[in-house]
């Protein structure tokens, strides 16, 4: 009998095998995914560098199936840089969280964007600090109760959350800036579509490229998966709306 | 001696550390070990750039040297902060032209350079540089006449019109500092 | 070969491109610039990289991701800026990562100044950043010495897979001498880099971490370290002796250029009738213990004096390996003073005063004045 069996869904070749010790609804898994299906697409995976942060995502080497650096906390886009100008013919890219990125590695990802590096930075924001315990995150919305801002964070002494895509796309050095979600399956498709365009951009040699990530933590949170899938569409998005924010086009 | 040091001074455009740096390479030219130390920071700032040459036919040790043999200046605050500074039975070169002090002092021996007023004449006014090293060669045998000509045939070869020139005023500089030097074996 | 009279910042950066180093990071401090400006110019005529980062933070971090793909990297600061680097370096120190780095002292603790120092002995030598790791520290006391030990610092990162530092003071930095670089800089075979990223073609994918969270790989990594930092102090220990023999009254331990200042006073004393030796530690991690030792306990050496532009750091270790077997005693001027020859001089003669031993008479205070006078 003749096989008619086709491949429909498999796991890519840019992920390993290993269990990730994500908590159950947390969205890093389908964010990994959607890189590893990036790199898989662009059959870039055995050119690849990725740089893990210090967070929940520090474990991120375990997960890929390319080579990778760790970084300290909030360094992965000077490390990325660093390794990038040495290796212009590879592809490099960053996994940072929050925390990571807005907070302890403001500093870093603002002039690796304003240099223009020619890599690519998928930023997970899901408004708190997971691995150490839900404080809270530059991220943290306004009146959101974190093990740190336990009556809901006032932005009269802790300032407002970060809107690290809108804030980059001031610099006038061309980048390509996309903030998407994953908390629906339509949302998992766009953001599909702007990670695999962030490493087209730096295949291409064109610019530097930043894709964040809308994520839940309902460990943190404090509320279940379905719970904060919702969560994040009524409080995250009006704040941190999703779209377009920079293309290198527009800058002709 | 084996050993010699001399300091530049005077304010930054008035080619202290060039100065040196010729010296330095004359040095080299001798097969002489040579170290150039320049003052940096916040004293660049106040007036007296200097900076320091040490020659010797054996190996430099501190490259740090309080009391130099010869000291240059080539400007009145300079002077003022380095006269005292001529160690005993050294030359003080005073750039005659910008400073209207002599020296007290009995110990050391003391040349009156007009050095600006000589580069001036000679055409090429930013020479006054050359001038006070040619005098402080003439009257000390650092290093040889030719090596520095030499140098400064090597240094600055690329621009014929200054090169004339400041030869021109290292000759004149050396002639002066040679006809003090036997005035002084005279007496 | 010829030789060029060079700045020693400009010297340092001329010989780790000689050494084979494409790619130097920096964030402009004094007193160490001019290495900037030159590679600056330098990089681009070599297909090299140079790259001005955001902060020493930052920088440091370049390094490191820079150093995974198991080229030659580099950068230099000076002391404040060094002190941004720590948390890079410890994690270098930890990933096993060969990089180069310099450090041109200059005053401290906080911003200090920017004369030259030697207060960076202990974030040297001693760790700097946290965790179980050495850096391998050699200090030049010439420019030419600086140039040597600047491409053997990229052989022994290599050879260790271990961040090397070599630390000057400012004067190292900004003075000038004659200087002669190889045409190709020579070097014993190095093993390959397995561990460089360069993609997981036809291999495994590969990781560049410092990350152990299982306490025993981590111990585990911690003795590997600790293995090669062993191996060092068998192989890498260097030093150089002035005028240290018999007939010395007085050992002075210094190093960098305040041991040539030391020389000179040596000198002088010498022309005086009194005989002082120099012991200078070339690497100050490994540091040469048992030749130090060797040389402390000389017959007729009354007193090890280390003299150091700090207040007593490297003396610490002075004491550790003499024991006491000697008396110890310690000069320094820190701030960015630098202490003179005529300094040293006296204190080498307050020491003879104190320590009189059989000789005594030998030394008269009129000896000691006549040493003194200028």
């Amino acid at each position: 009998m003749a096989d008619n069996s086709k491949t429909i869904f498999a796991r890519p070749d840019s992920m390993t095998e290993n269990i990730t010790h994500y908590c159950p609804g947390c969205t890093h898994g389908i964010i990994h995914r959607l890189v590893a299906e990036a790199l898989d697409d662009l059959g870039v995976r055995e050119k690849t560098v990725g740089v893990a942060p210090v967070g929940c995502s520090v474990l991120a080497y375990n997960y890929f199936n390319c080579d990778f650096l760790e970084a300290p906390h909030g360094r992965a886009p000077a490390l990325a840089t660093g390794f990038k100008r040495l290796r212009p013919d590879m592809i490099v890219f960053t996994y940072q969280g929050d925390g990571d990125l807005a907070s302890i590695g403001g500093n870093e990802i603002l002039h690796t964007a304003n240099r223009g590096e020619k890599v690519t930075t998928i930023f997970v924001n899901n408004a708190i600090y997971g691995m150490t315990g839900g404080q809270m995150a530059p991220t943290t919305l306004p009146g959101q109760i974190t093990t740190t801002s336990p009556a809901g964070r006032d932005t009269v002494s802790t300032g407002y959350p970060l809107r690290i895509s809108e804030l980059l796309s001031t610099l006038a050095t061309p980048s390509y800036i996309e903030r998407v979600s994953v908390h629906t399956p339509m949302n998992i498709v766009k953001a599909k579509k702007a990670i695999r365009r962030a490493f087209e951009y730096q295949l291409e040699g064109r610019c530097f490229s930043l894709v964040e990530v809308l994520s839940t933590c309902p460990t943190n949170w404090g509320i279940t998966p379905g719970e904060s899938t919702k969560w994040l569409d009524e409080n995250m998005v009006p704040f941190f709306p999703l779209g377009v924010f920079k293309e290198p086009e527009n800058m002709a | 001696m084996s050993q010699y040091e001399v300091t530049f001074a005077g304010f930054g455009g008035q080619g202290i550390m060039t100065a040196g740096q010729l010296l330095s390479y004359a040095g080299i030219a001798e097969d002489k070990q040579v170290v150039w130390i320049p003052s940096y920071g916040p004293e660049m700032r106040g007036g007296t750039a200097y900076c320091t040459v040490v020659v010797s036919k054996t190996r430099i040790g501190s490259p740090i040297i309080s009391n130099p043999r010869c000291i240059c200046v080539f400007n009145r605050p300079s002077f003022d902060k380095f006269e005292p500074m001529v160690k005993a039975g050294g030359l003080l070169i005073v750039n005659s032209s910008l400073i209207n002090s002599t020296s007290d002092r009995e110990d050391i021996r003391t040349l009156y350079v007009p050095a600006n007023e000589m580069a001036i004449k000679a055409g090429n006014p930013k020479s006054s540089n050359i001038v006070v090293l040619g005098a402080l060669i003439g009257a000390s045998e650092v290093v040889k006449y030719d090596s520095i000509e030499k140098t400064i045939e090597k240094k600055l070869g690329h621009k014929k019109e200054a090169l004339e020139s400041n030869l021109k005023v290292l000759k004149q500089g050396y002639e002066l500092g040679r006809k003090a030097m036997k005035k002084k074996a005279k007496v | 070969m010829t030789k060029v009279l060079m700045k020693g910042n400009e010297a340092i950066a001329e010989a780790a491109i000689k050494a084979g180093c494409r790619a130097y990071f920096c964030y402009p401090i004094t007193p160490q610039s001019e290495v900037a400006e030159y590679m600056a110019k330098r990089m681009p005529e070599v297909d090299g990289v140079f790259l001005q980062g955001e902060s020493e933070v930052g920088v440091g971090n370049m390094l490191f991701g820079a150093a995974a793909t198991g080229r030659r990297v580099f950068s230099t600061s000076s002391s404040p800026g060094i002190s941004l680097m720590q948390e890079s370096i410890s994690y270098m120190a930890g990933a096993q990562l060969p990089v180069v780095l310099v450090n041109i002292m200059r005053g401290g603790p906080g911003l200090g100044g920017i004369l030259p120092a030697q207060s960076d002995y202990f974030q040297s030598v001693k760790g700097g950043g946290h965790g179980d790791y050495r850096l391998l520290v050699l200090a030049p006391s010439t420019i030419q010495e600086a140039v040597d030990l600047m491409m053997l610092s990229f052989h022994l990162a290599d050879k260790y897979r271990n961040p090397v530092m070599m630390i000057g003071d400012g004067m190292i930095g900004q003075m000038m001498e004659p200087v002669e670089f190889p045409d190709k800089y020579e070097e014993p075979p190095l093993p390959d880099k397995p561990w460089a990223l360069t993609g997981a073609a036809g291999r495994k994918a590969q990781v560049v971490k410092s990350l152990f969270l299982d306490p025993i790989m981590l111990e585990k990594n911690s003795w590997l370290l600790h293995e090669k930092y062993e191996q060092m102090k068998l192989n890498e220990t260097r030093f150089e002796l002035y005028k240290v023999n018999p007939k010395n009254e007085i050992l002075i331990i210094s190093y960098g250029t305040m041991a040539r200042i030391c020389q000179t006073a040596i000198d002088e004393l010498e022309e005086h009738g009194i005989s002082v030796g120099l012991f200078r530690p070339v690497s100050l991690f490994p540091f040469p213990e048992q030749q130090l030792l060797k040389a402390a306990t000389q017959k007729g050496v009354k007193a090890v004096l280390t003299v150091e532009m700090s207040t007593a750091q490297m003396h610490e270790d002075v004491q550790r390996i003499v024991m006491g077997k000697t008396p110890t005693e310690f000069f320094g001027r820190t701030g960015g003073v630098v202490p003179s020859p005529q300094e040293v001089i006296d204190q080498v003669m307050g020491l003879l005063d104190k320590y009189p031993g059989k000789k005594k008479a030998q030394h008269s205070a009129s000896k000691s004045k006549k040493a003194q006078g200028k």
